[in-house]
């Protein structure tokens, strides 16, 4: 399907001219846009979101490097095979409503994706430049410059729900995957309805992901869409706990999309992490985001710490150790037992934390934590690693140094070494195949051993990113669209 | 949604809340607890549900005055609406005919206590139950417990109704006088720490519903984690009853005093 569309548009008479009007050999000579930023002293301190966007003068240059190559290698690239340069070339003729139209024909949610999304790993890896060593076309900033560009203007078309073929479908959460299917499926005529546990819809977006990375405000938008679309949104209902899935089923949905995310986060289990102080990634980011709790406006209390160290390298760890900047640290660590190379965290978020004071302490490791006589943590005790023969995810192995440990003060720790999956759906539904990890298991086609239960996102991968997640939810809607018309 | 139908002073600070919830009301059991934040800008606190209706599709929750949210739960009036509720969380109590079973109930913990009794009593225990209090206008629900118990023990500190003494020392009389074969405890940490030292020296088997703090409730922050048998676990899902003999209470009783400052500050702003 995805090929039918390109050859359309990429035949259109337009877009023939609008290739021929710059020889691709000047296109190629332009360096690659850099995102406007906000200044790193003054970002560390606030909520404002770092990235600034392109101006529309830069996203024209930038949308007129691409090539619009015969076969969009990128495209390979993005698990919701999002038209890249179908939407690319309407910037660069100036109609950004059509880019951002192209942009909603296959994401739910294009101004988050634009945001969050590691193009550097996807659409922008697989980029005809890459080949010719030269960096990628800027896919992620002109897909985020294309969706703000339709809200700010607007001129946004509110969708309008398809018509109805009166099948109603339950999705089980509101993040990324559960938001993409639902948005499938409202266009294809389902009525859906989408249950989340918490008091707001958006799941990870609204209680991990810091203002500062994604203003809620954008998650938000794109939500009210989706109601516009048709999709009705349940709150403070938890699947597998206030209502079970056979309930469900006896209500008369025909299908299940579960996509309840990630759950109990994980701890180390050295001396002292129970101590006054320390948390998961989750808890201290759920605080801050989703409870709003530096604002005193709110009744939810956040500790505040001066010396703050994050155990861990992804994305979730840079977030936290940012968000410990804005809410006053004076030191703020990571603490990684592998070396920067090896740190699963986007490029982008290490530069970042970096430019706005963020200490890297490599190849530590902790292994006890002291506290005072309230218990409230006061040291952390680290041991120095070196990196030895690589392990079974490829990557150099941390070992011990011998002797070398050292000890340092803090009044915060934010554990960020991952989670494991939800176990309430799993363990709701009798005879639902689940792995010894705790995710649900799926094939193919995102379809459980129950026939009309499919799963997407973390409950089945496990720990990942936005866009595989809302890539799940994508091709669990086609797949489960097929099973209920068969 | 979530409309409060009645509202019932136990005592100044008690105040027992019938609110609308008729899913809740449906599927939670015994020793189930919900997540209530009380209006917008509002803190998520677990509270464990104290009965339900399922006809009128209302839960019972009790709430003692202690903190902001507390407070603010506290005084809304009949027609209010709670902004959210959800649940029911957490594992069911583990019932079955033990025998004879002590419940052992301090302050408002006596509430969520009352639901147990009555599943006790229906499998078939002898069931004994000890309520405590520090004065005889603290006692609450004893009616009702009356109707589920074998036989009531009321204990004040200053034994202005029933005998005067601690919990610990009505459950030490009846394990001197009689066989029993299980005990089950809600209350305040502290008491429930003294209950399962008292218990454990007696080698009674003893299970513990523990109150910590909690953000979402569902498995997800990591903020209720208390050590139990030597294992970090998380009240939210794998509670919130426990083998009270494996509980760390002081390091749950630690972890509560988390965020005391902000707390009290909190208190005193609401209250200024």
């Amino acid at each position: 399907m995805a090929e039918n569309i390109i050859d359309n548009s990429r035949g259109a008479e337009w877009r023939e001219e609008l290739r021929k009007k710059l020889p691709v050999k000047e296109r190629t000579q332009q360096e690659r846009v850099q995102m406007n930023e906000l200044e790193p002293s003054y970002r560390a301190r606030c909520r404002e979101e770092v990235n600034q966007g392109l101006t529309e003068a830069q996203a024209l240059v930038e949308a007129s490097r691409c090539m619009d190559c015969p076969n969009p290698t990128c495209m390979q690239g993005c698990p919701v095979g999002i038209n890249i340069p179908g939407f690319i070339k309407n910037i660069e003729r100036g109609e950004f409503l059509e880019a951002a139209k192209v942009l909603k024909q296959t994401s739910a949610l294009p101004a988050v994706c634009g945001r969050v999304c590691p193009q550097e790993k996807q659409c922008e890896s697989k980029c005809t430049y890459v080949k010719m060593k030269k960096p990628a076309v800027a896919i992620g900033y002109l897909e985020r410059f294309a969706a703000d560009y339709e809200r700010n203007s607007g001129k946004a078309e509110k969708p309008t729900p398809a018509k109805s073929n009166g099948v109603k479908v339950a999705v089980v959460g509101s993040g990324p995957a559960g938001l993409s299917f639902a948005g499938d499926m409202a266009k294809k005529g389902y009525q859906v309805t989408v249950f989340e546990a918490l008091h707001e819809i958006g799941g990870v977006l609204k209680y991990g992901i810091p203002e500062f990375r994604l203003p809620n405000a954008i998650v938000d938008f794109e939500i009210d869409n989706l109601r516009a679309l048709g999709v009705n949104f349940v709150k403070d209902c938890i699947v597998g706990k206030t209502i079970t899935i056979a309930e469900l089923e006896k209500e008369g949905f025909k299908g299940v999309f579960v996509a309840s995310g990630a759950g109990l986060p994980r701890f180390m289990g050295v001396k002292g992490e129970n101590l006054i102080g320390i948390m998961s990634s989750n808890e201290y980011l759920t605080r801050v985001n989703l409870m709003d709790a530096s604002n005193p406006e709110t009744d939810t209390p956040v500790l505040a710490g001066k010396k703050v160290a994050v155990i861990g390298g992804g994305n979730t760890a840079m977030d936290s150790v940012r968000t410990a900047l804005r809410l006053g640290a004076e030191r703020a660590m990571i603490i990684y037992r592998r070396g920067e190379d090896e740190m699963p965290a986007r490029l982008e978020e290490v530069h970042h934390a970096k430019a706005e004071g963020v200490e890297f302490l490599t190849l530590h490791n902790p292994i006890e934590y002291i506290g005072d006589e309230k218990g409230r943590v006061v040291k952390m005790r680290v041991q120095k690693m070196e990196l030895g023969e690589p392990d079974a995810s490829g990557r150099r192995s941390p070992v011990a140094i011998e002797g070398a440990i050292e000890e340092f003060d803090v009044d915060e720790v934010i554990v960020s070494i991952g989670v494991s999956p939800n176990p309430i759906v799993p363990n709701s539904v009798d005879g639902l195949a689940v792995s010894k990890k705790g995710t649900i298991e799926v094939g193919e086609n995102m379809q459980s051993n129950i026939p009309t239960i499919f799963a997407g996102g973390d409950i089945v991968r496990g720990g990942a990113t936005v866009i595989l997640a809302m890539g799940d939810g994508r091709k669990a809607a086609a797949e489960m669209d097929a099973y209920l018309n068969k | 949604m979530n409309k409060i139908v009645s509202k019932e002073y136990f005592s100044a600070n008690v105040v027992k809340l019938e609110v609308e919830a008729p899913l809740i009301a449906k599927a939670r059991k015994a020793g189930h607890f919900v997540i209530v934040r009380v209006a917008e800008k509002g803190e998520r606190i677990p509270l464990t549900i104290a009965s339900s209706d399922v006809e009128k599709g209302t839960i019972t929750l009790v709430v003692q005055k202690i903190g902001v949210s507390s407070q603010k739960l506290t005084s809304l009036n009949v027609g209010d609406e709670i902004a959210d509720v959800v649940g029911p969380l957490g594992k069911a109590t583990h019932i079955e005919n033990f025998g004879t079973v002590i419940c052992a109930g301090g302050g408002v913990g006596v509430a969520p206590l009352l639901p147990i009794v009555e599943a006790m009593k229906k499998a078939g225990n002898k069931v004994i139950t000890v309520l405590a209090a520090r004065t005889k206008d603290l006692v609450i629900l004893e009616d009702q417990m009356r109707k589920y118990s074998d036989e009531v023990v009321i204990m004040t500190d200053d034994g202005s109704y029933g005998k005067q003494g601690r919990v610990t020392d009505g459950i030490e009389e009846i394990i001197k006088r009689e066989k029993v074969d299980m005990c089950v405890t809600i209350g305040p940490a502290i008491m429930m720490k003294f209950v399962s030292l008292l218990t454990k020296k007696y080698e009674l088997p003893t299970v513990a519903s523990l109150n910590t703090i909690m953000v979402d409730g569902t498995g997800m922050c990591g903020a209720c984690r208390i050590t139990v048998g030597g294992q970090t676990k998380f009240v939210c899902v794998d509670g919130p009853e426990f083998d009270a003999h494996q509980v760390d209470f002081d390091e749950m009783l630690m972890r509560l005093g988390a965020y005391r400052e902000q707390e009290q500050e909190a208190m005193a702003k609401l209250n200024a």
